[in-house]
């Protein structure tokens, strides 16, 4: 019993009592530590705590990141990342465990960092940041350009003076600080100031901006390696150009960047133009422009020049018409005649065949016709004829017996005036002297009226009858008078039977007439010696006309 | 950026003669390429008479826009500042 209150001299701890006086010597004798190991289940809680895990081959150590060490952390813990951390050693008496509370980390070694940049720019070029659809075109000729570095050293002097030579223009330069605890989040703030500079405010917004830093080592430049910074380069809205370190450097923000320069000299020469090779190039255009100008116009004026000299004078132009006019007028004139000449022909060809004997069968034809009907007119008339002398010949007798011939016959006579063959119907129209006829049946005697008018004869009444009945009878046979040539024409009012007789009396004026040819015998011989004449004569109209005369004369 | 061969894209009140953008709407940079291409145009000289005056017309105005921009070069250096406020104003910028 005694050993073992003896073995119970050793005081009592409680666990708290314990827990609190190992974390004292822990804290006491680890207060800072540097522990190399690799990263483990890196774990940022909802708190804004970061609990890992620091490991080496044999051993593993709880770590702790609180919130407010976390944010100044150059690098992000992640799974596998080989680091040396800074910082303490305490217990966490509620668990029986160890931690190490980190302060900060660094990566450790080259490689490792190395191998961690690339590990992240795979991770942001898988989420496209690095497009090259992503890359905006830089302006030509900046208005404003604006700088993001450190407001001391050689960069943005080495910047000015570069946009100075080339191109003198506006230059906004936002401080930052290039490297160190807050690099990264100075950047990325001054990017997004930038872009959220009101375009019509104040700050002019700049046109392009440049982010550069003068070189250093991979753990100088790492600030340019932060995803805040590359992301903010990606969103910039303002195309960005890139100049970080040397030529050889490459960091993360120039995947993001519009345009990566090798130096922020280079950025320079990227972001301004210069300005005497533009006033060169505007100057050449101009004198272009006024060259070609000249020269169209020129070509113009050439060819309208030489136009116009091709232009032929108006009577040059009219010359080769009128000859055209004169050689058309000469062949219409020539066909003209040929066509005449061809109508001639044609004329004399048809007038040829127009020969007499084309009439003379039509002629021939109306002459047989009118043979024929002449024939058949013989015919017909001599029939009439016959008819009718056979009627005269019946009439004659009785014609004769109431003729004053018949009178004459009895012994009467009827007395003509010689002078102008008119009847002397009385004795008081015969002067004295003149010469009368007296005409008897059997002939006439001349006679002279000796003394004055009175009647010598012995019967006024007597002589005046058969006288009055001599000349009704003379006019009434006038037609037949004697002495009538050509009784058919003969007005029947005209005293023709005397004129008739007149020249019948003249004929044989003279103090006798003697013996004329006996009247009485003539209508008997008359028709008989026509009638041996008739077949001969001709059957035409005329003919038969004049036939019927002579036959009237023969009559007489 | 080259709107200078698409009247469409600039039928603005103020557009200039022949449907083509004002000039002074223009960037430098489209200044330049047009007048490179009435120059080009002229050059190859298939472009009619009244065009030609035309676009001699423009190409002197855009030469003279050009000069103008040229002759704006003029150096001036400021540094964004942070006032005591948290606003941001400008501060002159010496490099020295």
């Amino acid at each position: 019993m005694t050993d073992d209150l003896l073995a119970h001299n050793v005081p009592e701890l409680t666990v708290s009592e314990l827990s609190g006086a190992l974390r004292r010597t822990v804290e006491t004798a680890f207060s800072r530590v540097r522990v190399r190991g690799e990263i483990s289940q890196p774990k940022c809680a909802a708190s804004g705590h970061w609990y890992l895990r620091l490991k080496d081959d044999e051993a593993v150590i709880d770590g702790i990141i609180w919130r407010g060490q976390a944010a100044k952390l150059p690098v992000r813990p992640e799974e596998g990342m080989e680091v040396i951390a800074t910082g303490r050693l305490t217990t966490y008496p509620g668990r029986s465990s160890y931690q190490i509370v980190i302060d900060s980390l660094e990566l450790a070694g080259e490689g490792a960092l190395l191998k961690l940049l690339e590990d992240r720019r795979k991770r942001l070029a898988a989420e496209g940041l690095f497009d090259a659809a992503r890359k905006k075109p830089l302006p030509f000729l900046p208005g404003v350009v604006g700088v993001v570095t450190s407001p001391t050293g050689a960069v943005i002097r080495d910047i000015l003076h570069r946009i100075t030579d080339r191109f003198p223009l506006r230059v906004l330069l936002w401080p930052v600080a290039v490297q160190g605890d807050g690099a990264a989040r100075a950047i990325v703030a001054a990017i997004e100031g930038f872009n959220s500079l009101d375009p019509a405010g104040p700050i002019p917004r700049p046109d392009v901006l440049i982010v550069a830093r003068g070189g250093g080592s991979l753990e100088d430049l790492m600030a340019f390696n932060e995803e805040s910074v590359v992301r903010a380069a990606a969103a910039s809205q303002i195309p960005l150009i890139s100049a970080v370190g040397h030529e050889t450097d490459v960091t993360l923000i120039d995947h993001a960047a519009d345009v990566r320069a090798p130096t922020p000299t280079g950025a320079a020469e990227i972001a301004v133009p210069v300005r005497a090779e533009l006033v060169a190039r505007v100057l050449g255009l101009a004198e272009r422009l006024e060259r070609s100008t000249t020269r169209l116009f020129g070509d113009r004026r050439e060819r309208l020049e030489a136009l116009a000299r091709g232009l032929p004078r108006l009577d040059r132009l009219l010359e080769p018409l009128a000859q055209r006019l004169d050689d058309r007028g000469e062949r219409l004139e020539r066909v003209i005649a040929g066509l005449m000449e061809r109508c001639g022909r044609d004329l004399a060809d048809r007038g040829g065949r127009l020969q007499p004997g084309l009439l003379l069968r039509p002629c021939e034809a109306g002459l047989t016709r009118l043979q024929d009907l002449g024939a058949r007119l013989d015919r017909e008339s001599a029939r009439g004829l016959a008819d009718r002398q056979a009627r005269l010949e019946a009439l004659a007798p009785r014609l004769e017996s109431v003729s004053h011939r018949s009178v004459l016959a009895r012994g009467y006579a009827l007395v003509r005036r010689v002078s102008d063959g008119t009847l002397v119907t009385s004795a008081g129209r015969a002067g004295a002297g003149e010469d009368l006829a007296l005409v008897f049946s059997d002939g006439t005697l001349g006679v002279r009226v000796e003394g004055g008018g009175a009647p010598v004869l012995p019967s006024p009444a007597a002589a005046r009858a058969p006288a009055g009945a001599a000349s009704a009878g003379a006019d009434a046979v006038m037609p037949a008078g004697p002495g009538s040539g050509v009784p058919e024409t003969a007005p029947v009012s005209t005293p023709a039977p005397a004129s008739a007789a007149v020249s019948a009396g003249g004929t044989v004026s003279g103090t006798v007439v003697s013996g004329g040819v006996p009247d009485a015998a003539q209508p008997a011989g008359a028709p008989a010696a026509a009638s041996p004449a008739r077949p001969r004569r001709s059957p035409r109209k005329g003919e038969a006309d004049q036939r019927q005369a002579s036959f009237l004369d023969d009559f007489e | 950026m080259s709107a200078k061969k698409d009247p469409a894209k600039t039928a603005s009140a103020d557009a200039g003669t022949d449907g083509m953008p004002a000039i002074d709407t223009l960037t430098f940079e489209q200044a330049l390429a047009e007048l490179e291409s009435i120059v080009r145009q002229l050059e190859a000289g298939s472009v009619d008479l009244e065009s030609a005056v035309r676009f001699y017309e423009r190409g002197v105005a855009l030469r003279r826009r050009c000069e103008t921009r040229l002759a704006e070069a003029r150096m001036s250096v400021e540094s964004i500042a942070r006032t005591p406020e948290g606003e941001t104003g400008l501060a002159p910028f010496g490099t020295e």
